[in-house]
């Protein structure tokens, strides 16, 4: 690859516009189940994705990258902010003016088992998509499917088994299959490959890469491990506790990864080498409770560079050199 | 470092069980030795039969579908714990041999706080009085590391993380100081800063009281970081056995060698490209393949992979084998292993 991927993309203009999200889930209780309290799921997260773009979100559980995935595709409903796709505010639109949007993005869920309908074949669960969304007619929709199955690499005789009958791998290429059966510019990716053992991993990671290239997809990728964002993105967000800490290319992201946490993401992954054990734990302690943020900096609990203003002022997301963002006071450059 | 007597033997090891659709042999003649003070990792993909190994080993499988090899034994101080009655085994399972198990909620019981839990473990298998036993409890807790543990003792387990339920699940399987622990998938539910706490306190552990650990994972980086020597398994059989070190360095089946190849590796693997994933999936143990179960996924398989079960054959090159020191033995089923580098 001559060019990195990020710059070829810089003119392309963004398929999808996220301004200031937020995301509150109440917590009801008491007598009258009143609002108690409020987890602060998504807290003013702003970012682009570009066309062809693949961008990754990654942090730890509880930090909000599935319901950020969720508010874009309106699984859920925002508590303020925007989502434009395309050009189109789609934060407000109505059930029936949302349909053919949603047409156009996709979600791809992390457990095969529970996404895909059990007592339904692989082709029902194509055809009632592809009948929803009126991709194909009747008469053509046999051929689309077999085409649809050997795409995502299937056999076209799977086409009459149900889900129970497939590996995990394989059910996983069902979700994906199911996805991209109508036509789909934009893809969020829920934790595609978490389920999955290392070998098929590998295979669903190669089959998005090439379905990817093949029909120019758009893709938001959703996962904890950093190891398959560093290795499949073009971008990143590393969230924690509902805030985007660091926003950066994935290239070389050891060298280039500026905030604390980010740094001790990267240094609590195991290293696939015996020879490199280093000192395993770098960061103590948990992360807080969402329902009670620390009031400045949400890392400052478990920061090794915290300093007093870091207790009362939560930082900015700053632009740095690199098309590099960062919230941290104490990250200079 | 490793004694040289193993504190554990597992020969031949076969455990079927009845179903439905007749029996399935879901681990198939599986030998090793556990020496105390090292971790054993085992590692594989889901089904290979890690977990039915080491469920074997307390016997914790449901006794009335399962039926083991009339020649395998599991030998543990001078007993096959295959053939002991089932409260002769209560008082090896918790007591001289330890669990954790992958999901801490659902190992600790919601009703009880963790005190009662640790209590009960205690009670069972020591004769201490009650307010020892509470010392005991609270020491044990500040052992894992629990913040607070005077006041910890006394919550539930949803007032806990998962971290720190993963911490009081580790405090019970060693309150009675067990020779082995046995550690399936410890830190898979957690997450990879709680993680390597965790990892960090099992090594601690292991340092203090010589524990030998046998630690489960799917997760080839656990193994890097936290093990001595490494058993990889494949429906059922082990493929590969070694020293960590040699494994990963040095790794001589194709199925190891495959596995270590298709996780994305930062700055080896290039950004962005197609990984070398092992095509086909683990066959099924209803419906293994003749000869090497591997054969059909294998780049290296010639005819007699297809026809003949290779035999598990230590092909060590290192100097002290010759001592008969077998935890640096490197032992591989394979007719055509990967050439060895010399290191």
């Amino acid at each position: 690859m001559s060019q990195p991927k990020s710059e070829q993309y810089e003119s392309s203009k963004p398929l999808v516009k996220v301004k200031n999200l937020v995301k509150h889930f109440p917590k009801r209780g008491g007598v009258f189940n009143q609002v108690i309290a409020k987890v602060h799921a998504v807290n003013d997260v702003s970012f682009e994705i570009r066309k062809g773009e693949t961008l990754g979100v990654v942090g730890e559980s509880g930090c909000g990258k599935s319901t950020l995935g969720k508010a874009i595709i309106r699984l859920h409903d925002p508590t303020s902010g925007r989502v434009i796709f395309d050009g189109v505010d789609i934060t407000h639109l109505s059930r029936s003016r949302l349909r053919p949007i949603r047409r156009r993005m996709q979600m791809i869920f992390q457990d095969p088992n529970s996404s895909l309908n059990p007592r339904m074949t692989v082709e029902a669960t194509l055809r009632e998509v592809i009948r929803l969304h009126k991709i194909v007619s009747e008469s053509e929709m046999r051929s689309y499917i077999d085409g649809l199955l050997t795409k995502v690499g299937l056999r076209v005789d799977d086409r009459g088994k149900y889900p129970h009958e497939f590996s995990g791998g394989q059910k996983q290429r069902i979700g994906i299959a199911r996805a991209l059966a109508v036509k789909p510019e934009f893809i969020i990716a829920d934790e595609p490959v978490s389920a999955l053992d290392v070998s098929i991993q590998a295979q669903v990671l190669n089959l998005l890469m090439d379905l990817k290239d093949e029909l120019k997809l758009t893709l938001l990728f959703v996962s904890h491990d950093l190891k398959v964002i560093d290795h499949f993105c073009d971008r990143m967000l590393v969230m924690y506790l509902g805030n985007v800490v660091e926003e950066m290319p994935c290239q070389d992201i050891h060298a280039t990864a500026k905030h604390p946490y980010t740094k001790a993401l990267l240094a609590s992954n195991p290293i696939t080498d015996p020879d490199q054990r280093g000192e395993l734990v770098v960061l103590e302690g948990e992360v807080p409770s969402p329902y009670d943020p620390p009031a400045g900096c949400p890392f400052v609990t478990r920061c090794p560079i915290a300093t007093d203003r870091c207790k009362t002022e939560n930082p900015p997301l700053e632009d740095r050199a690199g098309n590099h963002r960062v919230a941290c006071w104490e990250v200079k450059e | 470092m490793a004694e040289p007597s193993p504190i554990l033997q597992v020969r031949n090891l076969q455990t079927s069980f009845k179903t439905d659709r007749g029996m399935v042999t879901a681990v198939d003649g599986v030998s090793f030795d556990l020496f105390s003070g090292e971790t054993l990792g085992v590692v594989g993909e889901s089904g290979c039969g890690k977990t039915v190994t080491n469920k074997s080993i307390i016997r914790l499988l449901p006794e009335h579908v399962t039926r083991y090899g009339d020649d395998s034994r599991i030998l543990f101080k001078d007993r096959n714990l295959l053939t002991l009655t089932e409260s002769q085994m209560r008082d090896v399972r918790g007591n001289e041999i330890g669990m954790i198990f992958q999901e801490p909620m659902t190992a600790l019981n919601p009703v009880f706080t963790i005190g009662w839990q640790i209590d009960e473990a205690l009670k069972y298998h020591t004769k201490l009085n009650r307010p020892e036993r509470r010392d005991k409890a609270i020491e044990m807790l500040r052992l894992v590391e629990m913040p607070n543990p005077g006041k910890r003792i006394d919550e539930y387990p949803h007032q806990l993380s998962g971290g720190m339920r993963q911490r009081v699940v580790i405090a019970i399987a060693l309150c009675c100081n067990p020779e082995v622990l046995i550690a399936d998938e410890p830190t898979t539910a957690l997450d990879v800063t709680i993680q390597s706490q965790i990892l960090r306190l099992m090594d601690k552990l292991k340092e203090e009281t010589g524990t030998a650990i046998i630690l489960i994972t799917h997760d080839l980086g656990v193994v890097a970081q936290a093990c001595d020597r490494v058993i990889v398994m494949y429906a059922g059989q082990i493929v590969e056995i070694a020293p960590v070190r040699d494994l990963f360095h040095n790794p001589r089946h194709p199925y190891t060698r495959a596995l270590l190849d298709s996780m994305p590796k930062p700055g080896i693997t290039g950004h962005q490209e197609r990984l070398p994933a092992i095509e086909g999936t683990v066959p099924s143990l209803f419906n293994l393949p003749s000869g090497c179960r591997f054969h059909d996924r294998c780049q290296r398989a010639k005819s007699d992979c297809k026809e003949t079960l290779p035999a598990l054959v230590s092909i060590t090159e290192n100097e002290h084998a010759a001592d008969g020191d077998q935890t640096v033995q490197h032992g591989v089923r394979c007719f055509y292993p990967l050439e060895g580098v010399k290191s």
